[in-house]
């Protein structure tokens, strides 16, 4: 078991979102959060990569709560949040640098990647002139960097073309079989190649 | 990973976004040249007048000049939601902090000692006077970019930035606007102005020691 | 060695708590101050020099000492809630600003009321006045600050950054006042020099200082206390305590 959440509970604005949730992440997973708009699915995300504190529980990482080994847990850790973490007037390339400085990414080579990734032609202008789908894909293109243990991912698919969602369950693929975990929230069925999605609901509370 | 190579990585990006977006420090810098320009406007432009005034506008200019830009200073990066993928990643943000301290002096600050010759004409100061508000400024427009970063990352996630911000900031300023202009009127009588820069400089030190932490936690606080 | 400070931050037992101080503190306050003032205003010799005037003091005084003792107070909450991550600690900066930021103002009015027959004019930039108006801006700041998120978390771990960040500046803004007071005001007002008080006076003071103090005290309590049931609401304990509350006074 990679991660796992305890009792948690979390309040926004006087408003009980969810409570004593219990969640487990294991090694080799797919976990999508689903629910409707506004049930905590980004909240939770948010507590569980240790951004936002809840209001009870605790999250552990590898049996030990994050107090005790969150410079592990972000070691292994790649979040992505709904914002992209694009700077806009960087371009795609600038963008990869400027990650690879500030997160443990993998050296190779970015032009070869920004190829796969479909963005081929627009590796040197500002990321501003770019569509909502080219800019998300920049942001992922972390994933294929990364060599954390577990990815939250806060809808990852939201503004990508069929290609690019082929590209991304692939890349999803190919590392839950290397011992990874996905945690991520979408509001489609995702369906990952060889791959048993688990779906974790979030009820909507009043 | 280290505070060294973010430090490094986030000033290059900054001086390229510098490069690319020249309103983040012509806009200061103007703004700066103006509010000089209504002071002569606003109380008469009689020369003595003029230079009894002068420390404490230029020093009162320059602070609200760096207020100014330092609103935007992290704004951008918490909305693109730069920030908090830095935070997740535990990204050591003391060097990203300081890099952003730097490159807001060298955009809200360091124009602003280039141009201090134009005080001189504008405001009849002597050359001794020049001398000291270009060490001055030296000096406190670090200070001014250290403690408006605390302010801006204070007020990230706030409703009301700007204003805010300078509530927050301004008090803190004022041992700095008193010994900056302190200094400044000094040298116009042609006195000894070593004690009042030695203070600003221990301020700067003290500043530079203490203001990043609290940055930093800031910064974090607004993220979480 | 604190351990047995635990439970304390717990906010439902630090509710009990307070309410427990809270009902010693307001009525002795209130005792402690009518005595105060009225023995101060009306049964003291009036002073040989200011007449009845200076018996503004027992006043201002407290209320000056006071506005400095808050935000002292204030930034030990904002250094415990920053270190050791107390929430309830958090609450206690914006239960405490407030008044800090009244008896402030209630310096800052009387020192004009009293200035005006004793030097001539409401208002001049001596140090210690101008101090104490940069204070009232450091405490208007902290609220401001505490109240502009819409994550109100956010605001109040936000203000106990300032408020250690202010209390590292007020010795430097305090100096660096009084130094600049000198420079510029020279000798126009000097400080004015307290004889040493006679006892008959000195008392009634000492029992006003004693009386602003408790009185925050109990002002805290009962801010304090507002505070978690607000911070709180969503809790069973909370809905519970707010129905036997209904129920009392039906």
């Amino acid at each position: 078991m990679l991660l796992s959440a305890r009792q948690l509970s979390c309040v926004r604005q006087d408003r009980v979102l969810f409570e004593q949730l219990d969640l487990q992440l294991h090694a080799g997973e797919v976990l999508q959060i689903a629910g409707k708009n506004g049930a905590g699915k980004s909240s939770l995300l948010r507590i569980l990569s240790g951004l936002s504190e809840p209001e009870d529980g605790e999250v552990c990482y590898q049996q030990l709560p994050l107090a005790q080994s969150a410079d592990d847990y972000a070691d292994n850790l790649c979040f992505i949040g709904h914002l992209a973490g694009v700077q806009p007037q960087l371009t795609a390339l600038e963008n990869l640098q400027f990650w690879r400085a500030c997160f443990a990414l993998k050296s190779a080579d970015d032009w070869a990647l920004l190829a796969t990734l479909g963005l081929a032609g627009l590796e040197d202008i500002p990321c501003q002139q770019l569509s909502a789908g080219q800019q998300r894909r920049v942001s992922l293109a972390r994933l294929w960097l990364t060599s954390a243990q577990i990815w939250i991912l806060d809808e990852p698919f939201t503004a990508l073309d069929q290609s690019a969602i082929a590209g991304l369950t692939a890349r999803i693929a190919a590392h839950c079989s290397q011992g990874g975990a996905v945690l991520l929230t979408s509001h489609q069925p995702v369906e990952i190649p060889g791959y048993a999605v688990r779906e974790f609901m979030l009820e909507y509370r009043w | 990973m280290s505070h060294v190579a973010v430090f490094r990585a986030t000033l290059k990006r900054e001086l390229k976004l510098l490069a690319r977006q020249k309103a983040d420090w012509v806009n200061p810098l103007l703004f700066f040249i103006i509010i000089l320009t209504l002071f002569p406007l606003g109380v008469g432009a009689k020369p003595n007048l003029l230079r009894e005034i002068a420390p404490g506008v230029i020093w009162i200019a320059a602070l609200l000049s760096v207020l100014l830009g330092a609103e935007r200073q992290f704004r951008q990066d918490y909305r693109d939601g730069v920030l908090e993928q830095l935070v997740a990643a535990r990204a050591p943000l003391l060097g990203y902090s300081l890099a952003k301290i730097a490159a807001g002096w060298i955009s809200s600050g360091l124009p602003l000692i280039l141009v201090s010759p134009l005080l001189a004409l504008f405001l009849g100061l002597s050359a001794e006077a020049l001398l000291a508000v270009v060490l001055t400024l030296l000096l406190g427009t670090p200070l001014l970019s250290l403690l408006s970063a605390l302010g801006a990352a204070l007020t990230l996630s706030a409703d009301k930035g700007g204003i805010l911000l300078a509530l927050v900031i301004l008090p803190l300023y004022i041992p700095l606007l008193i010994f900056a202009s302190a200094a400044v009127e000094q040298a116009g009588f042609g006195l000894n102005y070593q004690a009042q820069l030695a203070v600003l400089a221990a301020m700067l030190c003290v500043a530079s020691a203490l203001v990043p932490i609290a940055v930093q936690k800031a910064l974090k606080l607004n993220v979480g | 060695m604190f351990k047995w400070l635990d439970p304390y931050a717990k906010p439902q037992v630090l509710f009990a708590t307070l309410l427990w101080w809270q009902r010693w503190l307001m009525p002795l306050a209130i005792v402690v101050l009518l005595i105060g003032t009225i023995w101060g205003l009306g049964f003291t010799p009036a002073d040989y020099q200011q007449g009845d005037s200076y018996r503004i003091i027992h006043v201002h005084v407290p209320s000056a000492i006071w506005s400095m003792g808050v935000y002292a107070w204030m930034a030990i909450a904002a250094f415990i809630a920053l270190v050791w991550q107390v929430k309830t600690a958090q609450w206690a900066i914006g239960a405490m600003a407030p008044i800090g930021a009244v008896y402030t103002l209630i310096a800052l009015f009387t020192g004009a009321a009293w200035g005006k027959p004793m030097w001539g004019t409401w208002w001049v930039w001596d140090a210690r006045l101008t101090s104490e108006l940069i204070l009232l801006f450091l405490f208007l700041g902290v609220m401001a600050l505490q109240n502009a998120f819409a994550d109100r978390q956010t605001g109040d771990k936000a203000a106990a950054v300032l408020a250690v960040v202010g209390v590292v500046n007020l010795p430097i803004i305090h100096f660096s006042v009084e130094w600049w007071n000198t420079l510029h005001q020279g000798a126009t007002i000097t400080k004015f020099a307290k004889p040493s008080m006679d006892p008959s006076m000195l008392w009634p003071l000492l029992i006003c200082i004693l009386g602003f103090a408790l009185l925050f005290g109990a002002l805290t309590c009962l801010r304090l206390r507002t505070a978690i049931l607000q911070h709180e609401a969503h809790r069973p304990w909370v809905r519970q305590y707010v129905e036997e509350q209904q129920h009392a006074r039906v």
